[in-house]
């Protein structure tokens, strides 16, 4: 929405499109509360956004080039009463620093590379839609180019970097939080054929990753290639996972929010011991199948597995070594050392000082969230993390929440007297008053806030062209510290990693992407592109921690754990203080259920709409780049073996019946 | 703003139709589509009765059946309309039609995947369609089973559909493992997997009904990985059970016998046979003619009977003749036997040793049975691992039978223990199960020691088995087990002179019902209460001694008189 047309009068306004913003907003206008929901960007999520590759390379340029003055920003101190004051807000995103991009895939001739499809006219018109970021237009008018040149650079940089350095770098880092290995294989997402004829690769439709290793031996990857393909993989910024039981699925299925979305089932969890990549058997047909284990040990890991389902039964089995570690507590179960190492590290997922009990309540999670929808405790968004904040953010929508992306807020008006929050004043210089104002932490000025409270996150996303299981690797050093997401496509494999930060993420991360990777062009598995870049955790800072209103509430934005259980927390946290009487997310109800004022055509247009096709009905009509992306996906998508699971009706594995 | 939109907000909130009002809009659906399908019963059955066989009744059907699949009547009346199309179109517009009946099918299965009605139809429509789709149908299986691997009318329709359209049996098997795989406990696969086995592999030795003895192997491997994964799970325990089985011995005449004495033939067979049944063909040839005899079995009560008596016609065993020679034809003179009575021989036998056919073990070479000690192996690592475990414990017994029965004789009784405690519900069962081991390893010690004396005494023996096994057997010791009956099957102790049951629980004997030659039987201690229970023995003609101390029945008024009564012959009745 254009923000001349905006109402001036809300009642809750909420700045920010991440994860907990936008639940906040959706279980607002459920309600029936009058919301505006704006974000700085010219897309939803913000640190929690996927993009796809020329999406990326878009958000790289952004956030390579220094934060400046906006200096078209419009007065705003004449919209300030007596009896008001004024506290500033940041208009910039200052959370993402070290961005460092490699790409060691050969380079060709081909001078304007860009996603296959995507038409340029959107660019522009994304550019020019209504919006205060004045640089846009001349960073992405021909991206291709400004592509090429940033890559260009950071491959002369590379070589320059310093091995011992990072060696160390690591091994400090090995000491900190978040172990595990994870793998997603995707299956297929999108299979289009002409795309693969142009390219001269033979299109396998098979998920093994046995074929689509051949495959990707067949031509060397050029990264004119992985552009052209970006449109068939979202890339994510925060690398998340849902627990199947989790409260993140918990709340989109009692939302009915699951229905916006469709997710795809994690099908193996893979870890990185004695310097091989090995599949975790974490089911009990994992475990019947597992070649590693012998069958020994296969009993030893079903009769702990299954003491962990309900140990609370069993306090004569642990109670004497509640004050042990988790390890020594493994050890003194006489697991195997294979065993110990999959269940501490790829099942409990806890640190090595974790106490017995906190290792037995995570393998229990874990446990507890397996069988529900396959193999693994594990779900994805199949579009990406990115899809869930604007899955919220369609709901409020449909509850009548306005949307205005581009849009940032300059300054809140604060009244002097009853020290609120009444009103705040946004990058036009239009005043729009409000009962309670819910903000993102990035968008606080360092003024409003005590001491540095934040943390950061290491991140990585690699392109391969091959699988992880496949990797080999002599080195004997373990990998347990690191989260590896992974999913492949037909040619290309993304590999998320992360981890809390004790230097750059390239200093973190390489050392361990070099155990996986060879980074030699000539070797079999290697990574393609690589990108790194820190990002601001503020899930620590708490409601002291700032200086404002007491009606102004602080989202904080993705943390370095698997799970979002924090923003859920946070949200509904923050909406019991907003209406402690009224119900969180309550179930929407059913469309036909649903009574309109105007007509029956408006009623079936009511965004309840068959999930399938999600893009179409986004709330917002502004031309965002990746929503014509994603519509395209959606369209290709159809037409593939994939079936997405649905959240509300899979559950099924729990009513077999007996013959 | 695409989606902003005014819905109605009633104090803020949005305004929902209450269930009440849901309730009475379905109440009135319901109500509707009643009256449709009772129309619509009532047109079919119409048209049916007047053989109006069209599109319309079709239609009709489609209709109702798709509600309710289990009508069995309207799947008829679709039948026979289609048998009528059969005549009237061509083959090309009898193939568009079964088509569009399978795309309705399928409809039903996705609402009800368990009709039988359905499942019976679309192998009706597939076996009458000019050019059926096979692997279609597979490919429907497929996926139905991988919504619910236990759907046994799917399960039932694969067979039909590999049958139909030959598919190899590996492929299936290599389907089965597939199945198994994601989930092995599934007594479907398992089961689907052991008859497809000996087709994929066949066992040249023991007969189509045995899989390929190197393929065992590698099924015990795979059968380990989930009972080690699962112990508590049967599918996988059941199925190692067939593995370790054998083959169903043929039917065979295993012991032919003659007592010139008694001018009687006894067969046995190796399983019960009826050899009255008109399909029978038992013939005997007596000195190379052949002879007509009445055959009966050892008790009335048994009609099909592994023990076959006929007596003989007076004067065709001669003192006269050095020798006479048996031979019996049985099932066209496939299966024959024959053995020569020597004057001044009492009795003549002609048999199969258990000894010799290791009757009581599986059939094992020298290279299995070192599998089979491994497999025991593991079986003991497990059952360390899950004391409590009664499937493992079984399979160690089993196990332990299947290499060596008398050797493991002490452990197998130890475990039997462990198994009583372990399954306290079924002890019944394992103390039958343990008598019949017992019993088998009493025959193969006599055979051992060639005698024809068994000693069962103090073995805790609660049933009796293999008594066919026994017709050469003189003298015979069951005392202090706990033995409730001498059922009719003790009756095929043919030759049995002597026999000791004392302190049991014996409450009957009536088994002890025509022994030519039984002369002496103690029943010490027992459960005896009437005479009438004796009776059985009057038809024992040489019972002498009678031992009966220590039962009820002889605190009956009269009961010595009342037994001299009825067993005359006996001399000396010990009470």
């Amino acid at each position: 929405m254009s923000a001349d047309h905006l109402p001036s009068e809300f009642e809750v306004l909420i700045v920010g499109t991440g994860l907990p913003e936008s639940i906040i907003a959706a279980a607002c206008s459920r309600i029936g509360q009058k919301v505006l929901h704006v974000d700085r960007s010219a897309y939803y999520g913000g640190n929690w956004a996927s993009f796809t590759f020329s999406g990326l390379l878009s958000w790289i340029e952004e956030h390579k080039q220094e934060a400046r003055n906006k200096d078209e920003v419009k007065e705003w101190k004449d919209k300030i009463q007596e009896g008001e004051e004024a506290i500033l807000l940041n208009t910039a995103d200052k959370t993402i620093t070290n961005v460092e991009v490699f790409c060691f895939a050969s380079q060709d001739s081909e001078d304007n590379i860009q996603e296959e499809g995507v038409l340029q006219l959107k660019h522009d018109s994304s550019v020019t839609a209504p919006g205060t970021e004045e640089d846009g237009g001349s960073s992405e008018d021909c991206p291709g180019q400004q592509i090429q040149a940033t890559v260009i650079n950071t491959v002369e940089s590379s070589p320059s970097e310093d091995p011992v350095r990072s060696d160390s770098q690591a091994s400090a880092q090995a000491t900190d939080d978040a172990p595990s290995t994870q793998e997603e294989n995707h299956g297929n997402l999108c299979s289009a054929e002409s795309d693969k004829q142009e390219s001269g690769v033979t299109e396998h439709v098979s998920a093994s990753p046995a074929s689509e290793c051949t495959d990707g031996k067949k031509k060397k990857i050029t990264y004119s290639q992985i552009v052209k393909e970006g449109r068939r993989f979202n890339v994510d910024l925060t690398s998340k996972l849902l627990y199947a039981k989790g409260s993140l699925v918990d709340l989109l299925i009692k939302s009915n929010v699951s229905r916006y979305a469709e997710f795809k089932n994690v099908t193996r969890i893979l870890t990185y011991q004695n310097g091989k990549v090995e599949q975790v058997p974490c089911s009990r047909a994992d475990v019947f199948a597992s070649k590693q284990l012998t069958v020994v040990e296969k009993r030893m890991l079903m009769k702990f597995l299954t003491f962990c389902m309900d140990y609370q039964q069993h306090p004569e089995e642990y109670l004497d070594f509640k004050d042990h570690t988790f390890v020594e507590f493994l050890k003194m179960k006489k697991l195997t050392a294979n065993l110990q190492h999959f269940v501490h590290h790829s099942i409990s997922m806890v640190s090595d000082t974790a106490k017995t009990t906190k290792g037995l309540r995570a393998t229990q999670n874990f446990l507890q969230c397996l069988g529900h929808y396959g193999n693994t405790p594990f779900l994805f968004p199949l579009y990406g993390n990115g899809e869930i904040p604007q899955c919220f953010c369609r709901m409020c929508a449909v509850f009548g929440g306005i949307y205005c992306l581009r849009h940032a807020v300059q300054c809140l008006v604060v009244d002097k007297e009853t020290k609120r929050c009444k009103a705040v004043i946004d990058t036009s210089g239009m005043r729009i008053s409000c009962k309670h104002l819910i903000v993102e932490d990035s968008y606080v000025a360092d003024e409003q806030r005590k001491g540095d409270q934040h943390r950061q996150i290491s991140r990585a996303v690699l392109v391969t062209d091959k699988s992880l299981l496949k990797a080999e690797s002599d080195q004997q050093v373990t990998l347990e510290r690191l989260e590896v997401e992974y999913m492949n496509w037909t040619i290309f494999y993304l590999v998320h990693l992360t981890c809390p930060s004790s230097g750059t993420a390239k200093e973190d991360l390489s050392l361990v992407v070099s155990r996986l990777f060879s980074e030699n062009v000539d070797a079999d598995e290697k990574v393609l592109w690589a990108l790194y870049f820190n990002m601001r955790d503020s899930s620590v800072a708490e409601r002291s921690s700032y200086n404002l209103p007491c009606n102004v509430y602080v989202c904080s934005g993705p943390d370095s754990t698997l799970g979002s259980d924090h923003s859920i927390k946070q949200a509904e946290s923050i909406f019991g203080q907003l209406f402690p009487d009224e119900e969180f997310c309550p179930p929407a109800p059913n469309p036909e259920d649903v009574i309109y004022d105007g007509d029956g055509a408006e009623a079936e247009n009511a965004g309840f709409g068959a999930p399938l096709e999600p893009e179409h009905n986004k709330p917002e009509e502004g031309a965002v780049p990746e929503q014509e992306n994603e519509k395209a996906m959606t369209e290709t998508e159809k037409n593939t073996t994939v079936t997405p699971v649905s959240l509300a009706t899979c559950d099924n594995s729990t009513e077999q019946d007996a013959e | 703003m695409a989606l902003s939109r005014s819905l109605c907000f009633k104090h803020g909130r949005l305004k929902v139709r209450t269930t009440e009002e849901q309730a009475e809009e379905k109440r009135k659906e319901r109500e509707n589509k009643m009256k449709i399908c009772l129309a619509s019963k009532e047109a079919c059955f119409e048209k049916r009765k007047s053989n109006v066989l069209d599109e319309e009744g079709l239609e009709l059907t489609k209709q109702l059946l798709g509600g309710n699949p289990d009508f069995a009547t309207l799947w008829n009346f679709r039948r026979e309309i289609f048998q009528h199309f059969e005549k009237e179109k061509s083959p090309e517009e009898l193939q568009a039609l079964l088509e569009k009946e399978l795309s309705f099918l399928e409809a039903c299965l996705r609402v009800n995947p368990k009709s039988y009605g359905t499942w019976y139809h679309r192998g009706w429509v597939l076996d009458h369609m000019p050019s059926p789709d096979w692997a279609r149908e597979l490919e429907l299986c497929n996926k139905l089973l991988q919504q619910d691997e236990r759907n046994f009318h799917c399960w039932d329709y694969r067979r039909l559909i590999v049958s139909r359209s030959e598919v190899s049996c590996s492929e299936e098997l290599e389907f089965t493992f597939k199945l198994i795989s994601s989930n092995f406990s599934n007594y479907s696969s398992w089961h689907y997997r052991s008859t497809l086995l000996p087709r994929v592999h066949p066992d040249t030795c023991q007969g189509a009904s045995r899989a390929h003895e190197g393929v065992l192997l590698t099924e015990y491997e795979l059968v380990r990985n989930a009972f080690f994964t699962d112990p508590n799970d049967q599918s996988a325990w059941f199925y190692y059970r067939w593995l370790l089985g054998r083959a169903d011995r043929e039917e065979t005449v295993s012991c032919l016998y003659v007592s010139r004495e008694g001018q009687r033939l006894v067969l046995s067979f190796s399983r019960p046979v009826n050899v009255l049944s008109p399909s029978a063909e038992l013939v005997l040839f007596v000195d190379s003619l052949p002879l007509m005899v009445k055959w009966r079995t050892s008790h009335p009560k048994l009609k099909h009977s592994a023990l076959w008596i006929c007596d003989l016609p007076t004067g065709t065993i001669n003192e006269a003749c050095s020798e006479h020679s048996f031979k019996i034809h049985w099932r066209n003179g496939v299966v024959q036997r024959e053995c020569v009575l020597y004057r001044g021989r009492s009795e003549s036998w002609c048999r199969d040793s258990a000894t010799d056919q290791q009757l009581f073990r599986s059939d094992l070479s020298v290279e299995k049975s070192t599998v089979l000690q491994s497999e025991l192996d593991s079986c003991t690592q497990l059952q360390e691992m899950e004391p409590e475990n009664k499937w493992c414990v079984l399979t160690i017994i089993l196990l332990m039978r299947a290499l060596d029965p008398l050797g493991y004789e002490k452990d197998t009784l130890q475990y039997f223990k462990t198994l009583k405690a372990a399954d306290p519900m079924r002890s019944a069962y394992f103390d039958d199960l343990r008598s019949k081991f017992v019993i088998e390893n009493a025959i193969l010690k006599m055979e051992y020691a060639e005698t024809r004396v068994v000693d069962l005494s103090k073995k805790d023996v609660t049933a009796l088995y293999h008594l066919d096994q026994l017709l050469l057997v003189t003298h015979m010791n069951l005392s202090s087990n706990r033995l409730r009956s001498l059922t009719a099957q003790v009756s095929m102790l043919q030759c049995l002179e002597v026999l000791e049951a004392d302190d049991n629980m014996l409450e009957d004997v009536e088994g002890l019902c025509g022994l030519p030659r039984l002369e002496e039987v103690s029943l010490r201690n027992n459960c005896i209460a009437k005479i009438a229970d004796l009776r059985p023995l009057a038809s024992c003609p040489k019972l002498a001694i009678l031992n009966l101390q220590g039962n009820p029945v002889t605190k009956v008024t009269d009961f010595q008189s009342e037994l001299a009564l009825l067993l005359p012959g006996v001399k000396d009745l010990i009470a």
